[in-house]
């Protein structure tokens, strides 16, 4: 089994999340990770889903999801050609003893704290899950009170857009 | 907005401005939008009951000149009878159901439609968008509960969305693969008042089905098709469904291959043609189930490797490259790899190969099959299909079926339930023609039979329509007689009596110790269905049954008045006729691929594993 990162182009239509995630269930596969937001185009969303399975497989989920009607467009893509992002908001234990380090592990990781009280620091941190990661397992010792994490979001380099043709093809249907 | 060429088999229902045609804006209730939308596709039968959320949708049908409702008995007779209609006529189906229970009542319809890909558009009224959500009278998600059995669905709450959807709906069940589409509407949605406009512009940008296959896997599949030692032309419904049957006799024709054609293909390819090796699968013929399995190549066309025709997949065909044309993309590779994926339109990629294999020979390139001939005419004569006669007096449910199919001839429609009288219908029966055999295929729906003859016969009138009932299924479905007496749809009923759920019995017999758990449905608990039951009780009295509900009933217990009760029947065509057949009930199905073996342990009779011989590889 192997993570593929699938940006998935739909349109911005009630339901269309519930389609989506109901296929993935239906037909047997695991969600690791799920992000859904707008795009620079009002009618089309974007997800970015991430899925552990083997190839075969993940070309007969790819077929599936195509055959979903709001489905406009759906690119893997390749770890090493995108950038791949998501965001922790952590709520981290940190007293007038510890604080000073906590905050260097911040720092360490270009991570932003963004909210401070008198036992707790709040950190915001954005990057690739295993800098996320590793910035979690060092703050771990000082204890994590509380902790959300977004999905992936992710984009390919370069010049290329991804949406470009999709959208003359919704300028066309319209 | 993507062009698709579909062929007229399809169906297609013209949404894009069509020249000469004024357009049309006026003011009316989203109700009357409905309606006037329905007529703009070409909507001519509608099946369905009346309820409080689509009330205000019956009220214009009511006026309509266009449009016929067929008033039902229960709306999943409704759906099937919609179902029916468009495997008959190759037009979409539609039915209609109010909110709630209305609407849950089409969910085995629907489903059904699914897995056989037949077009249908089920209109379902829903509660006011203010009550959306709020647990009310009547109210169900029906949109969230078809989701995974639906091509797509739509819930409409604006008014003005009306004509489009309804567009939307007809263009996406008729085109690329067909199947359901559910299109649910808000009760407050058909009162308000907006402003009907034909034509629509469609809006689809996700859903473009591609018919036109590559030109490139055309001719591999020619190359490999002419190289072939041991090819098989395995058809599926797709063929059908792209009314492509002229152009795969062609094809078969031109190559000398052998076909075999699946349970949803009967009537693709002629029974009578001698490259015709029958139906594979579970309960196919030996040689065509042979065929496959010593194939070097399965050639593919609009079929989709189900496990009923695989038997256990990993030992299905294993030989054989494989070529695979289908509409649905998703289809290719999803349980066998194919060495040439086509994704395309049936008639298109047949009326490609049809160039590419004559191309093929005009440079010399011609299969040479005759060896694989000498051993395709042994099996055929050797394992030919075939039934142990019944005890001395009794009636076997083989024999009735295969009569009815020689007296009504093969320009008449013959629907099947689902069980032992559907597979014997489909082996006893010769079918020369698209649109003869309608059944309940990947979904395997008891009771399917009486409503989906209804739809047929609704939609062509003009053809003898006949249905092939179990006495399990028929007490399912069999009031949409009523509906058929009260409707002037003259439909025949064969109901193949052998007094218990036989498939279920058979397996029973085969694999469970002869323990009749369940399955003698003519006589309660204490009867273990061992002896003698075939008398049974009578209950119910499927004639006088039929008469209550206004239909003929006749009845059939010996052998020598089998020919005379078909041909009394054949001769009423101004009421419905119902024939108990009381057959004897130990009567099994045979050939067998047991479930979960491979094709290669098929059985030709109980216990009779066919001797092929020398093997190919």
């Amino acid at each position: 089994m192997s993570k593929h990162t699938l940006s998935v182009l739909v349109e911005n239509k009630p339901g269309v999340l519930a389609r989506i995630a109901a296929l993935f269930s239906r037909r047997g596969f695991n969600i690791d990770s799920l992000a859904v937001g707008p795009t620079e185009h009002p009618d089309i969303s974007r997800m970015t889903i991430v899925v552990n399975v083997e190839d075969l497989p993940l070309e007969q989920v790819t077929k599936q999801l195509n055959k979903l009607v709001n489905v406009i467009k759906i690119v893997e893509l390749d770890q090493s050609a995108a950038i791949q992002r998501e965001l922790v908001l952590v709520k981290v234990r940190a007293d007038n003893e510890t604080r000073s380090q906590v905050v260097e592990i911040v720092q360490l990781f270009r991570a932003k704290t963004v909210d401070v009280s008198p036992d707790a620091v709040t950190i915001e941190a954005t990057g690739s899950s295993d800098k996320l990661e590793a910035m979690l397992r060092m703050l771990e010792p000082y204890g994590i009170k509380e902790l959300v994490q977004s999905g992936l979001v992710a984009i390919g380099r370069g010049a290329r857009s991804i949406t470009d043709r999709s959208l003359r093809a919704l300028d066309r249907s319209a | 907005m993507t062009e698709h060429t579909a062929s007229p088999r399809r169906g297609d229902h013209p949404a894009a401005p069509s020249q000469g045609t004024p357009a049309v804006v006026e003011t009316m209730t989203g109700a009357q939008s409905l309606i006037r939308s329905l007529e703009a596709v070409g909507a001519e039968t509608i099946f369905g009951i009346p309820g409080g959320a689509i009330l205000p949708a019956y009220d214009p049908l009511m006026d309509s000149v266009k449009v016929r409702h067929i008033l039902v008995r229960h709306e999943q007779g409704a759906g099937h009878a919609a179902t029916g209609y468009a495997q008959a006529t190759g037009k979409v189906g539609v039915c209609m159901a109010t909110s709630g229970p209305g609407a849950t009542n089409l969910v085995t319809p629907i489903a059904d439609a699914y897995m056989d890909s037949v077009p249908i558009v089920a209109i379902t009224g829903q509660v006011a968008s203010k009550a959306i959500g709020t647990d009310a009278f009547q109210e169900a998600d029906i949109c969230g509960i078809t989701m995974p059995i639906t091509k797509h669905n739509f819930l409409v709450t604006d008014p003005a969305e009306i004509p489009r959807v309804i567009a939307e709906a007809f263009h996406i069940a008729a085109t690329g693969r067909p199947g359901p589409v559910l299109v649910d509407i808000a009760k407050d949605a058909l009162q308000a008042t907006t402003v009907f406009r034909w034509p629509v512009e469609t809006s689809l940008p996700g859903y473009r089905p591609v018919t036109k296959p590559h030109a490139k896997q055309i001719r591999e599949a020619a190359k490999l098709l002419v190289g072939a030692k041991r090819p098989v032309l395995y058809v599926g419904g797709g063929v059908l469904k792209a009314g492509a049957t002229a152009e795969l006799r062609i094809l078969a024709e031109l190559t000398g291959a052998p076909v075999v054609t699946t349970l949803m293909a009967l009537g693709a390819f002629p029974d009578s043609h001698p490259q015709h090796l029958g139906m594979p699968g579970m309960h196919g013929s030996v040689p065509a189930v042979t065929a496959l399995q010593k194939s070097d190549l399965l050639f593919t066309l609009g079929a989709r490797f189900d496990d009923r025709v695989t038997g256990k997949l990993d030992s299905f065909a294993p030989l054989a490259k494989v070529v695979h044309a289908d509409i649905d993309p998703a289809e290719i590779g999803k349980n066998r790899p194919a060495d040439v994926p086509i994704v395309g339109d049936a008639r298109e990629v047949l009326a490609d190969l049809i160039v590419a294999v004559q191309a093929e020979h005009e440079a010399g390139h011609r299969g040479d099959y005759s060896d694989w001939w000498v051993k395709l005419n042994d099996w055929k004569t050797t394992y030919p299909l075939g039934y142990e006669p019944a005890p001395e007096g009794e009636l076997a449910p083989q024999q009735v079926i295969e009569r009815i199919g020689q007296l009504v001839g093969s320009d008449a429609i013959y629907a099947a339930g689902v069980g032992q009288h559907q597979m014997w219908a489909s082996q006893f029966i010769n079918y020369e023609k698209p649109a003869t055999w309608l059944n309940s295929g990947g979904a395997g729906t008891m009771g399917y039979a009486v409503p989906a003859a209804m739809g047929a016969k609704a939609g062509r009138p003009d053809l003898a329509v006949w249905a092939i009932d179990g006495d399990g299924c028929f007490q399912m479905t069999n009031q949409e007689l009523v509906t058929c007496a009260l409707n002037n749809i003259p439909i025949k009923v064969a109901v193949i009596n052998n007094g218990s759920l036989g498939m279920v019995r058979q397996w029973q017999t085969l694999f469970y110790n002869q323990r009749y758990s369940n399955t003698v449905l003519h006589a309660g608990p204490e009867h273990d269905g061992i002896a003698k039951p075939v008398q049974g009780t009578r209950i119910p009295d499927f004639v006088l049954l039929s008469e209550a509900m206004g239909c003929v009933g006749l009845r059939c217990e010996r052998p020598e008045d089998l020919d005379a009760v078909i041909k009394q029947a054949m001769e009423i065509n101004d009421r419905p006729v119902v024939i108990d057949f009381i057959v004897h009930q130990d009567a099994m199905v045979w050939p067998m691929v047991a479930a979960g073996t491979s094709n290669d342990e098929i059985l030709f009779a109980r216990g009779i594993r066919p001797d092929f011989g020398d093997d190919l590889d």
